[in-house]
């Protein structure tokens, strides 16, 4: 049997580290890398004694992605226990949510692959809840013993958990991309994956196709890029369709994906998983959230991608291709929305294709994310706008926007001026160009005439040359054809 | 001055008959003389008694004193205090000096008390005896050979032997009112959320609540009113305007006080199981509230025998959590010698803990695994519902219900060492207020025929302290059980 006769099945658990200044449950910072253990509280380390009080930051985070999602944010929702010793956990439980969590339900849009291939995708979430971060165990640097940091413990974290709607480690990267992009977009996450803030767990199984039923998964553990996620889950859905075509049976069992060797390997297996023994926290009331909070956090939301997306293409007439590009994060679509702004509504295409191409291709090159971009929307608005009224021919503006790129001026008029680029638009001095070329290249006028297409885009191209580029295409193109009585 | 009311010592000390450092020495004095024959004390703090008591005698110089500046008082050794060892009854926190205070034991600071030290208890507040205590049993003061009482026993003795005035406690499923009734005090738990829980060691945090020791209902009032109130640490707090507990006892004297006051008895209460002299002082303390000019009406708690049950598996179920935190990583008891972390735990918590912890832990364990969760721990919530509303059924007809405290009086040592289940049946009366979080108040009313003390409990609805103590205080200002001492104190 091949790959094309086995289904794939995955969902994922995300966990997203909400962006409080102080920690869940008591009032400690929640920077990252600080000494160990400074940013432990007495809550934190669990003295004898303390009790948890609830981060209200932490909840209305909660409730944004809820209502960003269209789920259902709970009136009432329960922190519950989870109980399990180990050195970084201090109070040997976690305070989570379980039986009623505070966002249940809820989609998220995807779109998988790119041109032609490209679709959309809808994925349900099951729910989302809040809960708090153990600490580190430190194994290195200390010989024979396990250091513990206890900064990380308390940190807020909201658990997503989706369905098992994906079919493709291509649609569980992209939906944890789009997932990403949102936490981000609604500022309740960082998404710092290299520090911990989105961390994916992927929950993976394989039946044949046409199966009702699904197979057994295996849960791998804390990928923390998109490229682990995509290796591992690809990696195990081989070794998932491998070892039952061997004749063998998959058994549900925890696993870790290693980078290095590009493999899963087993962590535990279902006999071996605890008993967390959950059970409602006696410390901390139900969570009640009002249809005023509701209200207030709805007030305060920003545009959301998929509305966004929507508005350019209705009013700015962008593709639907173009809008899901130019949403994909908040980053590039405030700096798109800002391009627009400046050079006006009618310029919206021009600038969503230098949005996406010349500027993204650059930021790319230079490994720069766009709010760093040494062009600014202003700048690039300028340029396209001096295209659009034809100072400058498509060519000479990539010019421009390499000397804006690299501070060569403050804005495109400036460098067309210093530089002396504006596009030569006189029909007279191209004219005059265009006899010039024709009398020094009597082979290719010629070859023309004998039926070779070509030899009228080298003509084209030696009038260009002649006026260094600055000639218009368009007139060019019109003059020689008229000249040679094409 | 030993047998002095709150009152008495408060005139004494703005009289300046007495200063606080003279109140606190000769208090200091006289646990270091007798407490050898109880072992009421895990920690008595001279040192820290003596600052806190020229602290106080300094703002009752400068015109700034409360009611309780310069009072002293002991502290179940339950509260965490700051740089004062905090065990807990423990092996496993043998160690362990807080960095910080209880809330209560803030408030009492900032109030001017002085604190003696920190008294004996039951192991993690687990016990009805104070045997289960890693420091030895405390002996009643009444009777060396008799137990008295738990988990708060150290707390209750040290009352009843006036080695302090006053004395803080806590109460899980009757750990104040019971060793009150077993040594002779007063002593109230109030309604859960009344008193805040932080810096309190949790045994069962949906039922474990602070409350107060006295020789009297005046002075357990004075106590609590300092308690009492609001902490946002505590999410348990119930956020409500303090009350003055002591100013509502301040009604003029009457022949007949209570006029109009409806006391429940739950037939429950009185139907089998209480031992003759228990009944006999039960009895003549409720014709005694007639007399007062309550009436009494009979009511019922049916499922109030399910209180017991219901108690051993959700008390256990939250200890079983609450005590996770104790694994020899970050303070307290760690093992010596181990090979891995499981051996770590293994070895320190098994030495940490004594037996009816561990018993605890692994009962709660038990019916918190998955496949008994539903059967053990949802069936114990519901029964705690219906428990809850029968007292509200009940307290429809009356404004307080009474009955016996306990249905013996204060048992041999060791006389249920080997029978923890006797032992916990002994609490069928207490149990079921914490389950439904209401206040509940034991006084002495009496003695058995062994001659200890017997318990007379009251029962109010949720915040109902003042008139639980305005009932008290009445009865005690015709009566004078609380005023009769044990020999040690006499």
């Amino acid at each position: 049997m091949s790959r094309t006769d086995w289904e794939v099945v995955i969902g994922l658990e995300v966990h997203a580290q909400l962006n409080t200044a102080s920690k869940i449950f008591s009032g400690a910072s929640t920077a990252f890398g600080a000494e160990p253990n400074v940013q432990a509280s007495a809550v934190d380390i669990a003295l004898p004694g303390v009790l948890p009080v609830l981060n209200r930051g932490a909840v209305e985070r909660a409730i944004r992605f809820g209502l960003a999602i269209g789920a259902y944010v709970a009136e009432k929702s329960v922190f519950a226990r989870k109980n399990y010793f180990y050195p970084d956990l201090p109070k040997g439980y976690q305070i989570s949510q379980m039986d009623l969590p505070v966002v249940q339900g809820g989609v998220i849009t995807i779109r998988v692959g790119e041109g032609e291939q490209a679709y959309e995708k809808t994925v349900r979430l099951t729910r989302a809840h809040l809960e708090e971060d153990a600490g580190k165990s430190l194994h290195e640097d200390f010989h024979g013993m396990t250091g513990i940091d206890l900064n990380r413990a308390g940190t807020p974290l909201l658990e997503i958990v989706s369905e098992p709607d994906m079919r493709s480690s291509a649609e569980a990267v992209a939906y944890a991309r789009s997932l990403h992009a949102l936490v981000r977009w609604i500022d309740i996450c960082d998404g710092n994956m290299q520090e911990g803030s989105f961390r994916c767990d992927a929950n993976v199984s394989v039946r044949r196709k046409g199966a009702t039923e699904f197979g057994t998964r295996r849960e791998i553990k804390n990928l923390n890029s998109f490229r682990f996620l995509q290796q591992a889950i690809d990696y195990e859905v081989q070794w998932q369709i491998d070892t039952i075509e061997d004749g063998g049976r998959v058994q549900q069992a925890t696993v870790l994906f290693d980078p290095d060797s590009g493999e899963t390997r087993m962590m535990r297996s279902k006999e071996d998983a605890h008993d967390y023994r959950y059970f409602p926290d006696p410390d901390l009331l139900p969570l009640l959230i009002s249809p005023d909070w509701k209200a207030r956090v709805q007030a305060e939301m920003p545009e959301l991608p998929g509305a966004m997306k929507a508005r350019f293409m209705d009013e700015w007439g962008l593709s639907a291709y173009d809008a899901t590009t130019l949403t994909a994060s908040k980053e590039v679509a405030d700096f798109y929305q800002a391009t627009v702004t400046a050079a006006g509504p009618a310029l919206a295409k021009p600038c969503a294709n230098w949005v996406m191409g010349d500027l993204a291709a650059r930021l790319n090159k230079a490994e720069l994310d766009i709010g760093a971009s040494p062009v600014s929307a202003a700048q690039l608005a300028g340029l396209v706008m001096r295209i659009a009224d034809n100072t400058l021919s498509n060519a000479i503006g990539k010019k421009v926007f390499e000397a804006l790129w690299n501070g060569e001026g403050l804005s495109a008029d400036e460098i067309i001026d210093r530089q002396g680029l504006k596009q030569v638009t006189d029909s007279g001095a191209i004219e005059a160009m265009i006899d010039e070329v024709l009398a020094a290249n009597q082979k290719s006028v010629d070859e023309f005439r004998a039926g070779k297409e070509k030899a009228f885009n080298a003509l084209v191209g030696q009038v260009m040359k002649a006026s260094k580029g600055k000639a218009s295409p368009a007139q060019v193109n019109e003059l020689l054809k008229k000249k040679l009585g094409a | 001055m030993i047998h002095a009311s709150l009152p008495e010592l408060r005139r004494a000390l703005d009289a300046r008959q007495i200063s606080s450092v003279e109140l606190a020495t000769l208090f200091l004095d006289r646990i270091d003389a007798l407490d050898p024959q109880l072992n009421a004390f895990i920690t008595v703090d001279r040192d820290g008694a003596l600052a806190a008591a020229r602290a106080a005698d300094a703002r009752i110089a400068a015109g700034r004193a409360g009611a309780l500046t310069g009072i002293p008082l002991a502290h179940k050794d339950v509260f965490c205090t700051e740089g004062v060892l905090t065990t807990c009854g423990s092996k496993m926190l043998s160690n362990f000096v807080s960095p910080y205070d209880a809330h209560i034991v803030g408030l009492l600071k900032a109030a001017g008390a002085v604190g003696l030290g920190k008294t004996n208890m039951d192991e993690f507040a687990m016990g009805s005896s104070n045997e289960s205590s890693f420091y030895g049993a405390v002996k009643n003061p009444w009777n060396p050979e008799r137990v008295p009482g738990g988990s708060s026993g150290g707390s209750a003795a040290a009352v009843a032997a006036r080695l302090a005035p006053i004395a803080t406690g806590t109460d899980t499923g009757g750990s104040v009112r019971q060793p009150a009734a077993f040594c002779g005090i007063t002593g109230i738990k109030p309604t859960y959320g009344v008193v805040s829980r932080y810096g309190m060691i949790a045994y069962a945090s949906s039922l474990d609540q602070g409350g107060a020791f006295g020789a009297s209902a005046e002075d357990c009032a004075l106590l609590l009113s300092a308690m009492a109130g609001f902490d946002p640490r505590d999410s348990t707090s119930l956020d409500r305007p303090a009350e003055d507990y002591a100013a509502a006892l301040a009604a003029p004297a009457a022949a007949r006080p209570l006029e109009g006051l409806r006391i429940g008895l739950p037939r429950e209460f009185f139907a089998e199981g209480m031992a003759e002299g228990v009944r006999t002082a039960v009895d003549a303390a409720i014709e005694q509230y007639r007399a007062l000019g309550a009436t009494t009406v009979e009511v019922s708690l049916p499922n109030a025998r399910l209180a017991i049950p219901a108690y051993y598996v959700i008390a256990p179920a939250e200890c079983s959590s609450n005590l996770s935190r104790f694994d020899g990583v970050r303070y307290g008891h760690r093992a010596a010698e181990y090979g891995d972390l499981a051996d770590m735990y293994g070895k320190t918590r098994a030495e940490g803990f004594g037996a009816e912890v561990k018993r605890r832990i692994l009962v709660g364990t038990y019916v918190l695994s998955h496949g008994y969760y539903d059967a053990y721990y949802l069936q114990a919530q519901r029964l705690r519902r219906l428990i809850a509303q029968d007292f509200q059924a009940a307290l429809q007809h009356c404004d307080l219900i009474a009955g016996p405290t306990t249905p013996t009086t204060a048992w041999a040592l060791g006389q249920m060492a080997d029978d923890p289940v006797q032992m916990y049946l002994s609490d069928i009366f207490t149990l079921a207020v914490n389950l439904a979080g209401l206040p509940g108040l034991s006084q002495p009313c009496g003695f058995g025929s062994d001659g200890l003390p017997v318990g007379l409990q009251l029962i109010g609805d949720y915040f109902g302290e003042a008139r639980l103590l305005n009932a008290a205080h009445r009865f005690q200002q015709a009566t004078d059980w609380h005023a009769r001492r044990p020999a040690i104190a006499a």
